[in-house]
């Protein structure tokens, strides 16, 4: 590894930041959806480094689990989406703020 | 070599970072996603995690993304205007600000206090047989778990897609 790891930080802790922006800053519940998927990646990034930095594999483990987690999870919220879509004829996570369909 | 790729791939992975939470159109955030997850997987090809670059490849660019842009085009069709008012008012967005630098300035300053010597690995660390060994070793009850858990999460979007038919 001929690249610092700090850099390999660095970039994950910026990209996790901009995840954290855009679920912040968003309406629409696709793309606050996909900033957490962005999220989820830097976290990943650091895992992957840390995995290198210490020489062991179970890093690399724990990412594989996140692959699962995050499969299942997009699976289950873009259908919820979907169903948040068909009954208020939109997206915004604003218009969303009722627990009862 | 190891440094070009890596600023290579840094540049890709942030302005994908940056379309992603910027772009007016959904689609284009799913371009910018997609950019970031490839960027990413080259970074972990150079950090020897060679199975989870695959993986990433497969299940993130390959099965995530393509779900993502499937329903963006399902909403889009039935008549959603996605587009443009996509960022909250002003007051929320100097907030978000103020959070932002905050969060980026303590990440950073935590991470550039991190060694940056790595451990000496065998040149199997990493491949599939490394990992998989892992796997089925010691991490064998949460793999049988991961199982459960993508199941539930099979039944749950059946459960949900089928309420999705004509409202009544």
């Amino acid at each position: 590894m001929t690249v610092p790891a700090p850099y390999y930080l660095a970039l994950s802790a910026v990209l996790f930041t901009a995840g954290t922006a855009g679920v912040l800053l968003r309406r629409s519940a696709l793309i606050v959806f996909m900033s957490v998927e962005l999220m989820l990646n830097a976290v990943n990034l650091s895992l992957i480094t840390f995995a290198r930095l210490h020489g062991s594999v179970d890093g690399q483990v724990l990412v594989f689990f996140v692959l699962v987690v995050a499969a299942a999870e997009v699976v289950v919220g873009l259908a919820i989406i979907v169903d948040v879509f068909r009954s208020r004829e939109t997206v915004d996570v604003d218009d969303a703020d009722a627990l009862r369909g | 070599m190891d440094v070009v790729l890596f600023g290579i791939t840094a540049v890709c992975a942030l302005a994908g970072g940056a379309g992603v939470i910027l772009s007016r159109r959904p689609v284009h955030s799913a371009l910018g996603l997609l950019l970031v997850l490839l960027s990413l997987a080259v970074d972990y090809l150079l950090l020897g995690a060679q199975f989870i670059a695959a993986a990433q490849v497969i299940i993130y660019a390959g099965a995530i993304v393509v779900l993502f842009v499937f329903i963006i085009m399902l909403l889009s069709q039935a008549g959603e205007r996605l587009g443009p008012g996509a960022f909250d008012g002003p007051v929320a967005v100097r907030f978000v600000a103020a959070l932002v630098v905050l969060l980026a300035a303590g990440l950073i300053a935590l991470v550039t206090r991190t060694p940056s010597a790595p451990a000496p690995v065998p040149a199997a660390f990493g491949t599939i047989q490394d990992v998989g060994r892992s796997l089925f070793g010691r991490y064998l009850l949460p793999f049988e778990a991961a199982s459960l858990v993508l199941l539930v999460g099979m039944i749950g979007g059946v459960a949900l897609g089928r309420r999705l038919g004509p409202r009544t």
